[in-house]
């Protein structure tokens, strides 16, 4: 698009230089596309999409009892499909265009209005249609993410109602505060890829799910071990991999902030995956493979709202803080509150993604971050505050909807599968197949 | 005859089958089995929650011989699959009526 423009402007300029500075103010006009930028956002999208299918529906498939895999790799595969709809028909209106400091308009229900040429003025140098796409993944992977939470018990159609619902009752306007204009971004609260808007958001909607549904049938008491963890570590090991797409692909550009977004990443993660395995080693005697993957996942989330603003240094105690933190909150305080978080949706996205929030006002740097983005290190106390306002209107409005969500669904038609059905194994009941 | 059947720790196997055959013995069944004795289970833990597992894994071997050798296996059987630890395993002994080879139908202990 860019070069034929181009090429005319020099065509006309040879033949009358009397017209050129009329076509350089028309060019001006025109946001101006970047192939690097859109050539790296288009990476992005396929590696955030990969992050839930395959990656999350195996780290959270190989999780499960052998008797409900296919229903828990099928959530992740269904919302995918289910929220892509959704996000075209109007969740990315609602999360991304102009509106009020509440929630965005409707100027592109079914992505009316965008042409092959438009340009969203939140990501000016890339299609809107591949930062259409780049969003629609964070908004599959979130709601997917919740699924952790309620894993081995929730009906099939419940899930998808429930998943539908959310998506725009909850995660829209929650990225339309914080991304897509409105208030929360305005209060200057610092989310570079999502530590609000998608972990915290749903590890919050994990637990109250958790907290409505109940426990599984014999939680406590019954063997509940993961069926197969090499699944796990694949799906987690995608996470990883995919998780530059989340973060450096949160730059929107293809330059020094999404280099050093992947570095922090990086760093952070490996941190965070020897912190959980280092305390487990000390506290249970054995260095767990299910615990340095679920470091690794709580490294992630926690570096994800600072990616763009901490320096490496940042980025190595943010991990250490996140692997040791998480497996408290995912062993320690999930037994002493009693609550069945089944795969720990709360236990990493919520706590990981709360201090990886609170962690980005103490951390963030002007020198990384750029214009006036910094925190406590860099002589603005004050961000802690601000990270930790935006943390609870986050979490108040996530566990208010999600739990009158919750409530209609199951005064309508049920949340839960029939004991029977939960302890023959969700995958013949649901879904008629079997894994082997 | 006799049936020897033992049951011990799955990697002994291999030393178990070589001393079975350089002893004369020309087939035996194995399974894999699981169980437990005063050696009881082992604990595994996923982030924090743990589970008993209650039936550890051992091979079962069955063989069927001759009266005359029936010290020599036994002793050979102990000697090999035996680690000196807990959870060694156990071997039983019982009679056996009759044998018969499938394809030639010889009997006794001419069909071992």
């Amino acid at each position: 698009m860019q070069r034929t423009f181009k090429s005319a402007v020099a065509g006309l300029g040879a033949a009358s230089v009397l017209f050129m500075p009329v076509l350089a103010l028309a060019a001006d006009d025109k946001p101006k596309l970047d192939t690097g930028d859109t050539a790296w956002m288009l990476t992005s999208v396929a590696l955030v999409l990969m992050m839930t299918i395959p990656g999350l529906a195996l780290f959270y498939g190989g999780m499960v009892r052998k008797k409900n895999v296919l229903a828990t790799v099928m959530q992740s595969f269904a919302i995918t499909c289910l929220i892509t709809i959704l996000w075209m028909v109007i969740g990315y209106s609602l999360a991304f265009t102009p509106g009020s400091i509440v929630i965005g308009g409707m100027s592109r229900i079914f992505l009316a209005g965008m042409a092959i040429d438009a340009v969203n003025d939140l990501a000016k140098t890339i299609p809107e249609s591949v930062f259409m796409c780049f969003q629609m993944t964070f908004a599959i992977i979130t709601p997917a993410l919740i699924a952790g939470a309620f894993a081995e018990r929730m009906k099939f159609s419940a899930m998808m109602w429930f998943m539908g619902l959310w998506s725009l009752l909850v995660y829209a306007p929650i990225a339309h505060w914080v991304w897509g204009g409105g208030f929360l971004g305005d209060w200057g609260v610092l989310d570079f890829a999502g530590g609000t808007v998608v972990h915290i958001n749903a590890g919050v909607a994990g637990l109250v799910c958790a907290l409505v549904m109940g426990k599984r049938k014999g939680f406590g008491t019954d063997n509940m071990a993961p069926h197969n963890l090499v699944l796990s570590v694949i799906g987690a090991s995608l996470l990883w991999v995919g998780w530059f797409g989340f973060n450096a692909g949160s730059a929107v550009s293809a330059g020094s902030s999404a280099g050093m977004a992947m570095a922090v990443t990086q760093i952070a993660t490996a941190a965070a995956a020897l912190s959980w395995m280092f305390a487990e080693w000390m506290l249970r005697g054995k260095p767990s493979v299910l615990g340095i993957v679920s470091g690794a996942v709580a490294g992630l989330v926690a570096i994800t709202p600072a990616s763009g603003f901490v320096n490496p240094t940042g980025g190595l105690v943010i991990g250490i803080a996140a692997g040791v933190i998480c497996f408290w909150s995912a062993t320690s305080l999930k037994k002493a509150l009693g609550y069945d978080d089944s795969l720990d949706a709360f236990g990493v996205h919520g706590v990981g993604g709360f201090i990886g929030a609170i962690l980005t006002g103490v951390f963030a740097v002007e020198a990384i971050g750029g214009d006036g983005k910094k925190g406590l290190i860099d002589g603005n106390a004050g961000q802690v505050l601000t990270q930790l306002w935006g943390c609870l209107v986050t979490m108040a409005w996530c566990a208010v909807v999600t739990f009158i969500i919750l409530k209609v669904i199951d005064a309508m038609i049920g949340l839960r599968v029939t004991s029977e059905e939960e302890v023959e194994g969700l995958d013949i009941n649901l879904h008629g197949e079997t894994v082997h | 005859m006799k049936m020897v059947m033992a049951i011990f720790k799955p990697f002994k196997l291999d030393e178990v089958r070589d001393a079975l055959t350089s002893l004369g013995i020309q087939g035996l069944t194995v399974s894999e089995v699981k169980g437990f004795g005063r050696q009881k289970g082992q604990t595994e833990i996923y982030r924090g929650a743990e589970y008993a597992v209650s039936f550890l894994p051992k091979v079962k071997i069955e063989v069927v011989i001759d009266d005359a050798m029936i010290e020599r296996v036994l002793e050979t059987i102990r000697k090999v699959a035996g680690t000196e630890k807990i959870g060694d395993g156990k071997i039983f002994v019982m009679p056996v009526e009759q044998a018969v080879r499938i394809r030639t139908g010889e009997t006794g202990a001419d069909a071992l």
